[in-house]
């Protein structure tokens, strides 16, 4: 069997609640291989993945799979999501409570021969640790079983493309480890295209080899976590990939023999220095910095790389779980993280003065 | 108490409560699951039995049912004899009176149900006809129960219709409703006493049972 590309090139409007409709608007490819699908929500992840599932028929455009065509709007072509060839596990996971697992399972193998079905039912319980649950509800199972069931009844039909949305959502770390650990063993053995929409980073971080960020309906960028979430070029991704400090500013100068330029940021006292971006003098641009990428210093620091000093006063802290969150005024209002030990031995308080460090490529400009 | 009229109330409601499941299903699944222009019409037409005096419904379905109307014509060329006044023109006018109590339970339980079990079903494989059997048709029990029971329950207590097309014979068109209006008439209030209250109990069992499922006291498998 050969592993073809998927490739989507389509526009769809939804007549939404508001005055303005939602458009659709997606030209994109997955290889074979883990792409992930990010992006705020209500930015389109699970109006896409239901265009390519034939669940919703884009206005024009096309969607392929290798030499086949799926949808196609000029030639009248739209193949029902039955003959797809593809498994799609929604958020709600969608298991059908009057079956039993075993028989939500078999629900899509029924075109199969007896012993095809017990093979396949066999060979997804042991790869996703269902076979002691074939006999129950989905009643009867706990959230992280249920979502090992709504994957192992995807994979038993033995999918050409597997679209998942959201599957892990709700569970604790270790349990999406190890399910996703599960799932990458399948992916071995089976390198199919996997469309995996998350808002979790540390999903993105696990499993992610490319990245397709969305907003409003459009792709933004694509291409690996890193260089996509950790320089997040848009406002709605900013917030999405966790930003905590989205910053209004105005470009002041460039400087672009050293690669930089200063900008001001609105309220505060000092301009600070980022990397160069498309903006020119004068534009108003937004600036996010990562809250945990920022030093608290509570005497003025010297002899540092850091070009970003900012004195300000400590407005709030607050412990929450394993890190301490400060809220400190400078000018602008930043969010910053420490550990509780770093908070202990500073013996940070409310109304104190500190110095804010932040480094020149903690800052990115986002539009 | 007239139990003959008594058996064939139960006789009628029987008969056409199972007509109507059998004509209610596809219309409810045809209402709840697609748009088309013109579908309030095909809405206002179920639901005008629930508002129509039950003899403006009979006066129509007797002028339908004479040997001068489309439905008595058919009928006569059909068996030769006359539609009007027997057991069937009963069965058929009963059909239109509680057609809206089977189509509605139906449409609300097929609306309230998981659009993407329905979409899970058809990216699994599953034409219409299996979802509907394996998926729709199983979660929506309950809805289907209470279609039964409800157009069950509404013709046992058929009155004005069957006054109208039904006439009064015993054995063939006089049901239990008629039969507590005679002795009213004849100043018989203890067997009318009787009767009533034993329609009401039978009513309110079966009310009860439609209830009690629809709050899943008894359900088939567990409430999530």
């Amino acid at each position: 069997m050969s592993w073809a590309m998927l490739t989507v090139r389509i526009h769809k409007e939804f007549a939404g609640s508001g005055d303005t409709p939602f458009v659709l608007a997606v030209t994109a490819s997955f290889a074979p291989g883990f792409t992930i699908l990010f992006g705020p929500s209500g930015a389109g992840k699970s109006a896409l993945l239901d265009c390519i599932a034939g669940l919703q028929r884009p206005d024009t455009g096309e969607i392929r799979f290798g030499k086949e065509a799926f949808f196609d709007a000029s030639r009248r072509v739209n193949v029902s999501p039955q003959r797809r060839g593809l498994a799609y596990v929604f958020q709600s996971l969608a298991l059908f409570p009057h079956l039993s697992v075993v028989e939500n399972i078999r629900y899509g193998l029924v075109k199969l021969g007896v012993a095809e079905q017990r093979k396949r039912i066999e060979r997804v319980a042991t790869a996703f640790h269902i076979a002691n649950l074939l006999d129950r509800r989905p009643a009867e199972l706990s959230g992280g079983e249920k979502q090992r069931v709504a994957l192992a009844r995807a994979l038993a039909t033995g999918p050409r493309i597997l679209l998942l949305d959201e599957p892990l959502t709700g569970l604790d770390a270790s349990l999406r480890r190890s399910i996703l650990e599960d799932l990458r063993l399948w992916h071995v053995a089976e390198p199919i295209p996997i469309l995996y929409v998350t808002h979790n980073r540390e999903e993105v971080d696990a499993i992610g080899e490319r990245v397709l960020t969305l907003a409003n309906g459009r792709v933004l960028e694509s291409g690996s976590p890193r260089a996509v979430l950790d320089a997040p070029r848009s406002l709605p991704l900013a917030q999405a990939a966790g930003f905590e400090n989205v910053l209004p500013a105005r470009v002041v100068e460039h400087r672009a023999e050293d690669g930089v330029m200063r900008i001001a940021l609105e309220n505060a006292t000092r301009n600070i220095e980022i990397p160069l971006g498309a903006a020119e003098p004068g534009s108003k641009v937004r600036v996010a910095i990562r809250a945990g990428d920022i030093l608290l210093a509570t005497e003025a620091p010297h002899f540092l790389s850091a070009r970003n000093l900012l004195p300000g006063t400590i407005e709030s802290i607050e412990r929450r779980g394993a890190l301490v969150q400060v809220r400190v005024k400078a000018g602008a209002n930043f969010l910053v993280h420490v550990t509780p030990g770093a908070a202990r031995s500073l013996e940070l308080a409310t109304g104190q003065l500190v110095w804010l460090v932040i480094k020149t490529h903690s800052c990115h400009l986002v539009y | 108490m007239n139990g003959e009229a008594f058996l064939l109330s139960l006789r009628l409601a029987a008969m056409v409560s199972l007509l109507l499941l059998a004509f209610a299903l596809p219309l409810a699944y045809v209402l709840a699951f697609f748009r088309w222009p013109g579908k309030f019409l095909v809405e206002s037409v179920v639901a005008l039995p629930l508002v129509l005096p039950p003899t403006v419904l009979g006066f129509y379905a007797l002028v339908a049912m004479g040997p001068r109307g489309p439905l008595g014509k058919f009928w006569q060329a059909l068996f030769g004899h006359s539609l009007a006044f027997t057991f069937a023109g009963l069965v058929i006018a009963s059909l239109v009176y509680s057609l809206p109590f089977a189509v509605q339970p139906l449409v609300a339980s097929f609306e309230a149900m998981d659009r993407r079990l329905l979409d899970a079903s058809a990216v699994l494989g599953a034409g219409r006809a299996r979802t509907f059997f394996r998926v729709i048709l199983p979660l929506a029990w309950p809805g289907v129960l209470t279609s039964l029971v409800l157009s069950f329950a509404h013709t046992l207590g058929v009155f004005g219709v069957v006054l109208m097309v039904g006439g009064n014979l015993p054995g063939i068109t006089r049901t239990v409703s008629i039969d507590i209006y005679d002795h009213v008439q004849a100043l018989d209030y203890a067997s009318a006493n009787r009767t009533s209250l034993f329609l009401m109990l039978v009513c309110f069992v079966i009310l009860s049972i439609v209830y009690a499922v629809n709050r899943r006291v008894w359900s088939p498998w567990p409430v999530e």
